[in-house]
């Protein structure tokens, strides 16, 4: 049972990541904006201080000290007190459409404890079909602009029309399951980004992409979406 | 001869790096070999007025202007030397088709301008990259028709024009530029399947009705005559139409391009290989890849000519072929009509040792 409790507890908190910060979160990495940072909860050291995802709502735990672990129906408790918080300060139409998710999710949890779950976000059961549809959708358009460079010589900054796609439809023969590996003509342990980097260098002629240029990023979300299913076999050869 | 496909070594490399000397020196290790071949031979009727003869192939040059990229202009005469280096000389050359990249005349104009070169007679076939900016005005006005036949030592020869596209781009209002684009695609599904067509088909039918059902055909085609794997236009839409027109005969053989690898296939009488690529190789599909074929080794990206090079193909006087592929920086491979006859018990080619994933 208090295992069960502590799972709730993160199931809110995940939620409330979720709500706030999903959209925020997907328009940045799109533009390589810095990710959003929370400011440290206020305290003046005697008491707990838990602060909600939203990095705005926070609750002193009177009574506990900053080092202390709380039990799991303090936690539950805790937990409950910042979601009315929140509640309390948003639009209440916003608040009403996430109380009736989270019931409705909670009911679909109730029910997949009899019926096997198809998927880990059904056996958690607190992921909406709303939440799901943001996800894919702001997945598929990473994989999508993806797709696009990996086509597109001008776009992955070739100078001789070599593109991705030329030597490698489909992303065949990327096989991205196979990294981290010793890759013996570079003489040091590469990543799939290396070798991204070195075809975009050497056969394409462009200039290499930092790690976290959008591109870099795109172009590993599509290679990975096109080997989906694939055991990971690091190291392989 | 060897356990499995090898790179070739330094020293190996250098003792032939003439391929002429390479094709000299298979030949003295397998004399035994040599005579089985002669044996199967035996089992189907030899025309005595006629002598096994060779062509050689280049194929898939995907050349851009040289400003643009040197590198595959440069490939393409590497093909054009080891061709010309070869003595004897063939009594042809077949280019396979996509001598350009996105079908410019600039591009048609400088692999027309290296091909010149070719000490033996060439013939020419078209690939969809020479074909959808203007479809096929300037090739044809370049090189010829696009389809045609020919004899030669008693072999009856076709050459199709096997990369037409049903009209995909019309209802959209796509330039042709963006039509090109979009067919230089290997992966790119907004285009539509190739085909012979009813057109093509209808004068395969008519000339074939001249040809005694007894003369081996060889025919040639951009992309294979069969189905292999549909999402890179590793097939043929009506591939059993054409089949069914081929079929009648003793002995088909079939080259095609489009596919850059070794690539070996055989349905009923019709022996089937592919070409290599002198600019850059593609993967294996990742289904429908045909028992009989012997894959290449995996490429090694590191090697800016691994995977790619040209090849010859011996005819013998029962129309058979064995197939040569020069793969530069590489062993050479034979698949041969024994390998094929026997649907692969004997005679096979060496098996890779780092296949594809």
């Amino acid at each position: 049972m208090k295992t069960r409790q502590w799972f709730k507890l993160s199931f809110i908190l995940i939620v409330a990541v979720a709500a706030l910060t999903i959209y925020g979160v997907a328009q940045a990495q799109q533009k390589s904006a810095p990710l959003p940072q929370h400011p440290p909860a206020p305290g003046d050291g005697k008491n707990l201080v838990i602060q909600l995802c939203d990095g705005e709502t926070n609750l002193e735990m009177k009574g506990v000290k900053p080092d202390e672990r709380l039990s799991p129906d303090q936690a539950q408790t805790a937990a409950n007190k910042l979601m009315s918080m929140w509640f309390a300060k948003t639009d209440p139409n916003v608040a009403e459409a996430w109380k009736k998710e989270m019931a409705e999710a909670l009911a679909q949890k109730k029910g997949s404890e009899k019926a096997a779950p198809a998927s880990q976000s059904e056996q958690d059961g607190v992921f909406t079909a709303r939440e799901r549809q943001v996800w894919e959708r702001e997945l598929a358009r990473e994989v999508e602009y993806g797709n696009q460079i990996f086509h597109d010589d001008k776009l992955v900054g070739s100078t001789n029309g070599v593109s991705c796609a030329m030597c490698h439809p489909n992303a065949a023969n990327t096989h991205p399951e196979t990294y981290p590996k010793y890759q013996i003509q570079l003489q040091r342990v590469a990543l799939l980004r290396d070798m991204i980097n070195w075809c975009i260098e050497n056969p394409s002629r462009g200039k290499k992409l930092d790690a976290d240029d959008p591109k870099m990023r795109a172009i590993e979300a599509y290679i990975m979406a096109q080997r989906k299913g694939v055991a990971m076999e690091y190291g392989k050869h | 001869m060897q356990a499995g496909q090898t790179m070739m070594g330094r020293r190996r490399f250098l003792e032939m790096t003439a391929w002429a000397g390479a094709a000299a020196a298979v030949k003295s290790f397998t004399p035994q070999s040599f005579q089985l071949v002669e044996v199967v031979q035996a089992a189907e009727p030899i025309r005595a007025d006629e002598r096994p003869f060779t062509f050689a192939y280049i194929s898939d040059s995907h050349l851009y202007e040289k400003t643009l990229n040197e590198r595959f202009v440069r490939q393409l005469e590497r093909a054009v030397a080891d061709i010309n280096a070869l003595d004897p000389q063939p009594d042809f050359v077949l280019y396979g088709g996509d001598l350009a990249q996105l079908g410019q005349p600039a591009e048609l104009k400088i692999g027309a301008q290296i091909l010149k070169d070719v000490k033996a007679p060439i013939k020419m076939m078209v690939g969809e990259h020479d074909w959808f900016l203007d479809m096929g005005d300037l090739w044809k006005d370049m090189f010829g028709p696009a389809y045609y036949s020919f004899d030669h030592k008693g072999i009856h020869f076709v050459t199709l024009m096997s990369v037409n596209e049903k009209d995909f781009w019309t209802a959209k209002g796509l330039t042709p530029m963006q039509r090109m684009q979009i067919v230089s695609g290997l992966d790119d599904g907004r285009q539509s399947a190739f085909e012979v067509g009813e057109e093509e088909r209808e004068w395969l039918k008519r000339d074939l009705e001249k040809v005694p059902k007894d003369t081996p055909l060889v025919v040639f085609s951009h992309s294979p005559l069969y189905k292999l794997y549909r999402n890179w236009n590793f097939w043929t839409d009506d591939a059993e139409e054409v089949q069914a027109l081929l079929r009648p005969f003793k002995t088909v053989t079939v080259i095609h391009g489009h596919t850059h690898q070794v690539l070996t296939n055989r349905i009923d009488n019709i022996h089937f290989h592919g070409m290599l690529s002198t600019a850059w190789p593609w993967p294996y599909a990742p289904q429908g890849l045909p028992k009989l074929t012997v894959q290449m080794n995996r490429v090694d990206p590191f090697n800016q000519t691994e995977g790619m090079g040209d090849g010859t193909i011996q005819v013998k006087p029962n129309g058979r072929v064995d197939k040569d592929y020069n793969l530069w920086n590489r062993n050479p491979m034979k698949v041969s009509a024994r390998y094929l006859n026997s649907n692969g018990a004997e005679d096979s080619p060496a098996k890779t040792t780092i296949p594809s994933y």
